[in-house]
């Protein structure tokens, strides 16, 4: 049985009909279109498939569908304005921090949920929020360094 | 196959259309339902779900603690009054399964999961059921021992708030900040004169439900929390336990390794 739903992806209206019982991840995938989000685990494990609802960051592959109606999702296809990377994927860029690329999008929305609530973390702090995306290529370093880098700006930072 | 999905505005309606269905199972944030919904388990064909807001209640007085069953790890963390229970709620998943992982599903949960349920029976936590008979209260303990049968929806778990400084959580695990439990011990050890009385102890990971220690609380009891007065309960720590052999850890290693953890939770983290 499919279900209609609709919701805001990226600032825009989506609708879409689901099998009852989907998960997010498949939907945006599948129903709606968006592949920047990606799936991994579909065990809610390895953070990969990382969106943001609502502001706060969610495991879309254990997230039932139906409970985002009217709910604004973010996914890394919404991180760029225009022409313009968002600091974190210019920041992933510069230092290497995409690697095999696999744990990325997960990384970027958790990065994300962590600097729109706290611009200014620590390293402790980006640990934290990203202590549930793993890392294939175990490159956390890099990771933690670019999530400082665009939280503080390069210089600064690298000073 | 065809999952149906039902949503109540009322838990009452929910804990009944759970009670008319075997493959029925009950959402809370969905981190123990949709994986098995993805790995297409012909167990779960129903969903059923509640947007109650009794689900999501927290209640915080001097001496009582209720939380509905939905409330999130996110949402404990949130709240200030909860922060003897903040390490607890830290040490499952990442913010992400934070935000959906819900004391309720955390009942469910099976080792090397379930870190928060094993707190809650450190607290002796009560679980309120609603169901066709209505809402009843049982002991978490005598819950855990038939949380199978899903013919009741949790409401709330309701305890004490426990005394100051008393209630100590540890996990112990491989991967750091965030790892599965090797471990985890949840102690409520309440003194008078230097020395303990009604201590509660329970394990996470260490049988295939939290489970309490009780050879090790009796051992304490009257005791002084020094090296000398604990020496009694931790070599009895791994009485009544049954931990799995599993990717995480053998069983021989849970029991090596844990009188070692009690006794850094019990002397504090120096010793």
């Amino acid at each position: 049985m499919k279900t209609p739903i609709q919701f805001i992806l990226n600032g825009e209206e989506v609708a879409a009909f689901v099998e009852s019982g989907s998960n997010l991840l498949d939907t945006l995938r599948e129903s709606v279109g968006d592949l920047s989000v990606k799936g991994g685990c579909w065990q809610g494990t390895c953070g990969t498939c990382t969106v943001l609802i609502d502001g706060v960051p969610r495991v879309s592959c254990v997230t039932l569908a139906e409970t985002c109606a009217g709910k604004s999702i973010e996914t890394t296809a919404g991180l760029r304005r225009g022409p313009d990377l968002h600091p974190l994927q210019t920041a992933f860029m510069e230092r290497f921090a995409a690697q095999c690329g696999y744990c990325t999008p997960g990384m970027l929305m958790a990065a994300k949920a962590l600097l729109d609530r706290n611009p200014n973390p620590t390293r402790a702090d980006v640990v934290d929020a990203i202590c549930g995306n793993i890392c294939r290529c175990t490159g956390y370093e890099p990771i933690i360094e670019a999530v400082l880098d665009a939280a503080h700006g390069d210089a600064r930072h690298r000073a | 196959m065809t999952i149906t999905v039902k949503s109540f505005p009322r838990l009452a309606e929910a804990a009944n259309a759970l009670s008319s269905e075997r493959a029925a199972h009950f959402f809370g944030g969905g981190t123990l339902i949709m994986r098995a919904v993805n790995e297409a388990d012909p167990n779960v064909q129903t969903i059923v779900r509640s947007t109650d807001p009794l689900l999501l209640h927290i209640g915080v007085s001097s001496g009582r603690i209720d939380l509905g069953a939905g409330v999130t790890m996110a949402a404990i963390l949130a709240e200030r009054e909860l922060s003897f229970l903040h390490p607890v709620a830290r040490a499952v998943g990442g913010p992400a399964v934070r935000e959906a992982a819900t004391v309720g599903g955390n009942l469910f949960a099976h080792s090397p999961y379930g870190d928060f349920a094993a707190a809650l029976l450190a607290l002796d936590a009560t679980v309120a059921l609603a169901g066709g008979f209505g809402q009843r209260e049982q002991p978490l303990e005598e819950f855990l021992s038939h949380r199978e049968r899903r013919q009741a929806v949790v409401a709330m778990v309701a305890f004490k708030r426990p005394l100051p400084d008393s209630f100590r959580f540890s996990k112990v695990t491989r991967v750091h900040p965030k790892g599965i439990s090797v471990l985890s011990i949840s102690a409520q050890v309440p003194s008078a004169s230097g020395r303990v009385t009604g201590a509660r102890i329970a394990y996470g990971a260490m049988a295939p439900m939290p489970v309490r220690a009780k050879a090790a609380e009796r051992a304490l009891e009257g005791r002084a929390l020094d090296a000398a007065g604990i020496a009694p309960a931790l070599a009895v720590a791994a009485d009544g336990t049954s931990p799995a052999d599993d990717a995480i850890a053998s069983a021989w290693w849970r029991r090596e390794i844990l009188p070692v953890h009690l006794r850094r939770l019990l002397l504090g983290a120096a010793a």
